[in-house]
């Protein structure tokens, strides 16, 4: 082939490269950009007495992706102040669709609530391609489809970049993985010039504070191949509590442990709330076959339902430290377990401290929720007025 | 001064997004130029925002 005529052939197949290159980046790039742009509407209920943002209490916070909305469900009447965190791991929908059915459903009658649907937020606008999670799920209600982001585990890069070497946290000193400084579970109490996690978790820390919270509920979910699950880990302060809520569930209704959060791992909610306010804290964890590593195909499916035959072979190999059969870990139950643990840490709470009560009408029950599923519980934006709407 | 880590992390990605574009064009070879140009999508994505 002659010298010209090669240059020809060469300028084509970049040509041709190019184009290729600019349609793969249009594709992608819109995907991504649609995921972190997307909005999910917020009926609030008749509970709801003011939406407010992290950045008033800590206003660093302002502009920034973790600026989340918290939800105050105020009775007007005396009685404890309670914080409840969805969405600490978005990559753990009932965590965030339990807070959601609480701002929808919710009427406190003493006391008040304050309810974060997305605690970590910017984990929320990213998710994992590579491990093919979807990017949205959807949740089915009587007015048609109800679409969520699928997030990660820990904040976006794009908010949080770059990452230590190594994750020394404040003020422990403890040494954690590098990623682990963009898990909000791994950065309280936070610090107010630290990255944005620790940022964060320092702005809850001050309405903690500030707010003069008497008890946070964190929720989560955990794959079966993790000892941690299906209980409640509970700050020393907050084992009584605990401990009757296990026991009573587990007679009456299902299956819940209670363990007391180790004094020596640093980080987390449970650890770390109770060390350093006044306040104590408990953290649910609820079973996700979706998060095991011996799953098979990762979809929306599996999300939603939580069937999948390879988590159930492992479980029949006894490789697993949570139960699964055929039917799976639908989101209803998931969802269900963390609001009527919720509903019981009340009532507990009213029979040990009777002098700073919290009453809450409205919630559903574990067999209601289960049966008729989370979307029953969650009205139609367009059916509402605009300003008893909000986004995240 | 995370800020200014940050930034000078975003300085370094434009300047290997820069090369890679260069390597691109000046390359000889159809098969490097593609390659050069699948180096360069996660450079050009991090430089947008998007990813």
């Amino acid at each position: 082939m002659k010298k010209s005529e090669q240059g020809k052939t060469l300028i084509a197949a970049k040509a041709a490269g190019l184009v290729a290159w600019a349609a793969v980046m249009v594709f992608a790039g819109v995907a991504f950009r649609q995921h972190r742009a997307w909005k999910e509407p917020v009926v609030l209920g008749p509970g709801v007495t003011a939406v407010r943002s992290l950045h008033e209490w800590f206003a660093p916070l302002k502009g920034t992706e973790n600026d989340c909305n918290v939800y105050v469900l105020d009775s007007g009447l005396p009685g404890s102040t309670i914080l409840v965190l969805g969405g600490t791991h978005p990559e753990e929908p009932a965590t965030n669709l339990a807070a959601e059915l609480l701002v929808e459903n919710a009427k406190p009658t003493s006391g008040k609530l304050l309810v974060a649907i997305h605690t970590n937020r910017s984990a929320s606008t990213v998710t994992r391609p590579g491990e093919a999670y979807p990017q949205f799920y959807s949740i089915k209600t009587a007015w048609g489809q109800k679409k969520y982001r699928m997030g990660d585990r820990s904040a976006n890069p794009l908010d949080s970049w770059p990452d230590p070497e190594t994750y020394v946290h404040y003020p422990s000193g403890q040494m954690l993985a590098y990623m682990d400084i963009r898990n909000i579970n791994r950065t309280w109490p936070g610090r107010p010039n630290g990255l944005l996690c620790e940022r964060t978790s320092y702005g809850f820390m001050q309405m903690i504070r500030k707010e003069k919270v008497d008890l946070v509920i964190d929720y989560h979910e955990a794959e079966l191949e993790y000892p941690v699950i299906g209980t409640i880990v509970a700050h020393q302060k907050a084992q009584e509590v605990a401990a009757m809520v296990s026991m009573d569930l587990s007679a009456s209704q299902f299956r819940i442990g209670m363990e007391v959060s180790p004094r020596t791992l640093h980080g987390l909610t449970h650890r770390e709330i109770g060390d350093f306010s006044d306040a104590t804290a408990l953290l649910f964890e609820s079973p996700e076959p979706f998060l095991d590593r011996v799953r098979g195909a990762t979809n929306e499916a599996l999300l939603l339902t939580g069937v999948d035959e390879f988590v159930q072979r492992a479980g029949k190999a006894g490789l697993l430290y949570w139960p699964i059969d055929e039917k799976g870990w639908p989101i209803e139950v998931r969802v269900g377990r963390h609001i009527a643990t919720t509903s019981k840490v009340f009532e507990v709470w009213n029979l040990l401290y009777p002098e700073k009560p919290i009453a809450v009408d409205g919630l559903p029950g574990y067999g209601d929720l289960a049966a008729k599923g989370v979307g029953a519980y969650f009205a139609d934006p367009a059916s509402v007025a605009k300003d008893r709407v909000a986004f995240e | 001064m995370n800020q200014a880590v940050m930034l000078l992390y975003y300085a370094t990605t434009a300047f290997f997004a820069a090369m890679m574009a260069w390597n691109f064009a000046r390359a000889k070879d159809a098969q490097k130029a593609l390659l050069y140009l699948v180096v360069l999508m996660p450079f050009v994505m991090r430089l947008l925002r998007l990813k």
